[in-house]
C-alpha cells in the first residue's frame, strides 16, 4: 500500500458498493474541495497580492533610486568639469587681460607664465600667443612650434567667430592626448598706440604689417587630459561604474575603463541634447542593460557619460527578492499544508460521525424489525396456542379414558393414535413457546442466562436449515459453566448473527462448532467454529465494518457482524476473528459473566 | 387437593378438569371470574388454575379478589395469551407461569409442588 493510499482519509472515496444500503447525508469530498478552496484561496490571496505589491514598490523605489543616484553622480561631475575648465578659461581670461600683448609675446614672460601655471594649476603643456594671422608668434612649451601657422585649421576659425573655444582632445604634433583653450583678444584703446608697442617691443618684424589689419590675437594653452582622467576615475561609482567624456560625434575623450580606448568611437549611442543632466536606461550590443547618465557639458563639445550595469546595481535587490520569494514559498507550504490537514481532519471526523449516526439508525431498525417480528410471532404463537391446548386436552383425554377405563385397553392402535396426536401437539407447542420466548426476551434486560440452553435455543432456529443442508453442529459446552448475567435477547441476536454468518459460508456436509470454556472467573470464551470458504485476508479487518459485505448480490446488508460486534463491545466483551480460506473461519467471543448493561432510555437518548 | 380451574375457554377446561380427575385431583371449572367466585363461596378449593386474559376479570385481577377472602389459596396460571407484561405480574407474585399447551403430567407435578412449597 502506498503512502498516498495510505494517507487518503475515508471519504474521498467509499466503495460505491455502499450506497445500496447507506446514503451518506453530505457530498464528502465536495464539501472537502470547497473547504479547502475556499480557506485558500481566503489566506493566500491577500498574501499574493500584498507580496507582490512590496515586491513592485521596492522594486520601483530601487530604480528610481538608482537612477537618481546616477543622475546626481553625473551632475556633480558635470560641475567638477565644468568648474575645472571655467577656472582655465578664467586663468587665461586674466593672463590676457593682465598682460599686453608685448609682454606675453616676450618668450621670457611666457616661460615664466607658463612655468607659473604648472605650478599653480598643473595639467599646462605649453602656451602660445597667435596673431590674427593664424601663425604662431610666441611660444613657450617642450614643443618646437614657433611659427607654427594655425590659419586653416578650424580650431582658429572659430575662436575668431566666439572669442573662446575648447576643443576636443587630440593627439596633435605632441601623441598625447590634450586639448585646447583659446581666447581672442582684441586690441585695447589706439590701434596706433599699440601698433607701436608692438613695434618697438616685438622680435618678429614679419608679424608686424600683419597685426593692426585685424586688431586681435589669441592665447592658446595645451592642456593635458590627465586631469580629467584623475578627476573621473577618482568618482568611486558602484555597480562596475565608467566615467568618461566623449565629444559630439562619439569619439571618447578621456580614459574609459570599459567603453573604448581613448580617441576611438564608443560603442554607446550619442544621447541626445540637454541642457540639463539626464538619466537614461539603454541596452547594449551584449543585451545587458544600462543606466547611463550624461550632461551636456556648456561650451564645448563634450558630453560626461556615466555608464553603471543596472544587473550589479540591483544585486542587493536579487538577495531580498528571493529572500522573499522563498517567504513567500514558505508561507504558502505552511498554510496549505495547515490547511489541508485540519480539514482533511475535521471532514473525515464528520465522516465517522455521520457513519456512526447511520449505523445507529439502522440499528434502531433493525432492532424495531426485530421487535416487530417478534410480536408478530408472539400473536401467532398466542392465537395457535388456545386451539392447540384444546387439542392437547382432547387428545389426552381420549388417551386417559383408553388408560383408566379398561374397555379399550387392549386396542393399541387407538393409543397410539392419540400418541401422535399429543406428539404432534408438543411440537407446535414447543415452536409456540420458543416464539414466545424470543419475542418476551427482547424488551427484558437482564437475567440470569444458562449459556449452553441459549446456544441450544439459537440453534433451534435453524436446526431445521441444518438437517436439510446437512451440516453437523457439534456443541460442546460443559454443564458447570456458570450461568451468565445478561440480556438475553441480545445475546441470541450475537450468537444467531455468528450461526447465520457460518451457514452462509458452509456448503453441504460441512460442520459447525460452538464451544464454550471458562477464561477467568470473569470471562468465558465461546467460540464459533465452521468449515466454510473462510474469509479472504485482505477482508478480515472489514468483516465488522458496519456496511461492509461480501452478499450484498443475495440482500446482504453488511450490517449483522457490525451489530454483533458492536452488542460484543456493549457488553463489556470483544471478538476476534480467524480465518483460512477455504478451510474454515473461526470466531472467538470473550464475554463477561456480568454484562454491562445499558438502559433502553439512555440508549434513546444516544440515538436521538 | 381440590381444585378450581377458571378458563374462558370452556372446550379447554372442562377436559382439563376430567383428565385431572382421572389423576385423583379433584377440578371444578368456571368459565368466568363471577362463575369462581360463586364456586368459592360454596366450596372450598386448595389451588387455582387462572387464565390471565378472560373477559371482565382477568386472572391477575381475580387472584387478587380471591387471595382477599380466601387467603389461604394457592394460585397457577395457565395461559395461551401471555403477554410481557402479565408475565412479569407473574414472576413478581411468585406464581407459576405456565403457557397452553402443558402436559398434563408436568402440570400435576408443578400443582403438587405449589401445594407443598408454601404450606398453610
Amino acid at each position: 500500500m502506498s503512502i498516498i493510499q495510505y494517507l487518503k482519509p475515508a471519504f474521498l472515496g467509499h466503495p460505491s458498493k455502499d450506497s445500496q444500503v447507506y446514503r451518506h447525508t453530505f457530498n464528502f469530498p465536495k464539501i472537502w474541495k470547497m473547504t479547502v478552496i475556499i480557506t485558500a484561496a481566503v489566506t493566500l490571496i491577500p498574501l499574493i497580492s500584498i507580496t507582490m505589491i512590496d515586491y513592485n514598490v521596492t522594486q520601483k523605489a530601487l530604480e528610481s533610486e538608482i537612477l537618481l543616484r546616477a543622475g546626481r553622480v553625473a551632475s556633480n561631475t558635470k560641475r567638477s568639469i565644468d568648474f575645472f575648465l571655467a577656472k582655465h578659461k578664467s586663468v587665461l581670461d586674466f593672463l590676457i587681460n593682465d598682460n599686453t600683448f608685448d609682454e606675453l609675446n616676450s618668450l621670457n614672460r611666457l616661460t615664466a607664465i607658463l612655468s607659473h601655471l604648472r605650478t599653480g594649476f598643473g595639467g599646462f603643456v605649453d602656451i602660445g600667443i597667435i596673431n590674427s594671422s593664424g601663425i604662431q608668434i610666441a611660444y613657450a612649451g617642450d614643443y618646437k612650434l614657433q611659427g607654427k601657422d594655425y590659419s586653416r585649421q578650424p580650431w582658429f576659425q572659430k575662436v575668431v567667430e566666439q572669442g573662446v573655444y575648447i576643443s576636443d582632445v587630440f593627439l596633435g604634433f605632441r601623441n598625447k592626448p590634450h586639448f585646447v583653450i583659446a581666447l581672442k583678444k582684441v586690441y585695447p584703446g589706439k590701434t596706433s598706440e599699440s601698433e607701436k608697442t608692438v613695434h618697438s617691443n616685438s622680435a618678429i618684424d614679419s608679424e608686424k604689417a600683419v597685426e593692426p589689419k585685424s586688431g586681435f590675437y589669441i592665447l592658446r594653452a595645451t592642456i593635458e587630459t590627465e586631469h580629467f582622467n584623475d578627476l573621473l576615475s577618482g568618482l568611486a561609482l558602484s555597480g562596475m561604474g565608467d566615467a568618461f567624456i566623449i565629444n559630439y560625434e562619439g569619439v571618447i575623450q578621456t580614459h574609459s575603463r570599459l567603453h573604448g580606448d581613448v580617441l576611438t568611437k564608443t560603442d554607446i549611442p550619442v544621447p541626445e541634447f540637454s541642457s540639463y543632466t539626464e538619466v537614461k536606461e539603454y541596452q547594449d550590443s551584449r543585451g545587458n542593460i544600462n543606466i547611463l547618465g550624461y550632461a551636456y557639458i556648456p561650451e564645448t563639445n563634450f558630453i560626461l557619460m556615466i555608464v553603471k550595469k543596472k544587473a550589479e546595481l540591483m544585486r542587493s535587490w536579487y538577495s531580498t527578492r528571493s529572500i522573499l520569494i522563498l517567504f513567500l514559498a514558505g508561507s504558502i507550504t505552511i498554510i496549505l499544508g495547515a490547511i489541508l490537514s485540519l480539514t482533511t481532519y475535521l471532514v473525515n471526523n464528520l465522516y465517522i460521525a455521520d457513519k456512526k449516526s447511520a449505523m445507529a439508525m439502522h440499528r434502531i431498525e433493525y432492532d424495531n424489525k426485530l421487535a416487530t417480528i417478534g410480536r408478530l410471532a408472539a400473536g401467532v404463537a398466542h392465537e395457535i396456542n388456545n386451539p392447540l391446548a384444546v387439542i392437547n386436552e382432547k387428545a389426552g383425554l381420549i388417551k386417559d379414558m383408553f388408560t383408566y377405563q379398561n374397555k379399550y385397553e387392549t386396542d393399541e392402535k387407538l393409543i397410539g393414535l392419540a400418541d401422535s396426536v399429543i406428539s404432534s401437539v408438543k411440537r407446535c407447542g414447543s415452536i409456540t413457546h420458543r416464539l414466545l420466548n424470543f419475542a418476551r426476551h427482547l424488551e427484558v434486560s437482564v437475567e440470569s442466562v444458562n449459556i449452553k440452553k441459549l446456544i441450544q435455543d439459537v440453534l433451534g432456529f435453524l436446526g431445521k436449515e441444518a438437517e436439510y443442508r446437512s451440516i453437523r453442529i457439534v456443541v460442546d459446552i460443559p454443564d458447570n459453566l456458570p450461568d451468565m448475567m445478561c440480556d438475553r435477547g441480545k445475546m441470541q441476536q450475537i450468537f444467531l448473527n455468528l450461526v447465520n454468518n457460518s451457514f452462509s459460508a458452509i456448503s453441504s456436509d460441512g460442520t459447525l462448532k460452538i464451544e464454550a470454556k471458562e477464561k477467568n472467573s470473569e470471562f468465558c470464551i465461546i467460540t464459533v467454529s465452521d468449515t466454510g470458504c473462510g474469509i479472504k485476508p485482505s477482508d478480515l479487518e472489514l468483516i465488522f465494518e458496519p456496511f461492509y459485505t461480501t452478499k450484498s448480490s443475495q440482500g446482504g446488508t453488511g450490517l449483522g457482524l457490525s451489530i454483533t460486534y458492536g452488542l460484543v463491545h456493549e457488553a463489556g466483551g470483544y471478538i476476534n476473528v480467524e480465518s483460512e480460506l477455504s478451510k474454515g473461519t473461526r470466531f472467538i467471543v470473550t464475554l463477561p459473566y456480568k454484562h454491562n448493561i445499558v438502559k433502553k432510555e439512555e440508549k434513546a437518548c444516544e440515538y436521538s | 387437593m381440590r381444585v378450581l380451574l377458571v378458563d374462558d375457554e370452556i372446550d379447554y377446561v372442562s377436559t382439563l378438569a376430567e383428565r385431572l380427575s382421572f389423576r385423583g385431583i379433584e377440578a371444578q371449572w368456571a368459565s368466568c371470574g363471577q362463575d369462581a367466585m360463586k364456586y368459592l363461596e360454596t366450596n372450598q378449593y386448595d389451588l387455582a388454575v387462572l387464565d390471565v386474559k378472560m373477559p371482565k376479570i382477568g386472572g391477575i385481577e381475580l387472584k387478587k379478589e380471591i387471595e382477599k377472602k380466601y387467603p389461604y389459596m394457592k394460585f397457577i396460571y395457565l395461559t395461551g395469551h401471555g403477554s410481557e407484561d402479565d408475565y412479569q405480574k407473574g414472576v413478581a407474585d411468585s406464581v407459576y407461569y405456565l403457557i397452553k399447551p402443558v402436559n398434563i403430567e408436568e402440570l400435576v407435578k408443578i400443582m403438587k409442588k405449589t401445594m407443598e412449597e408454601n404450606p398453610n
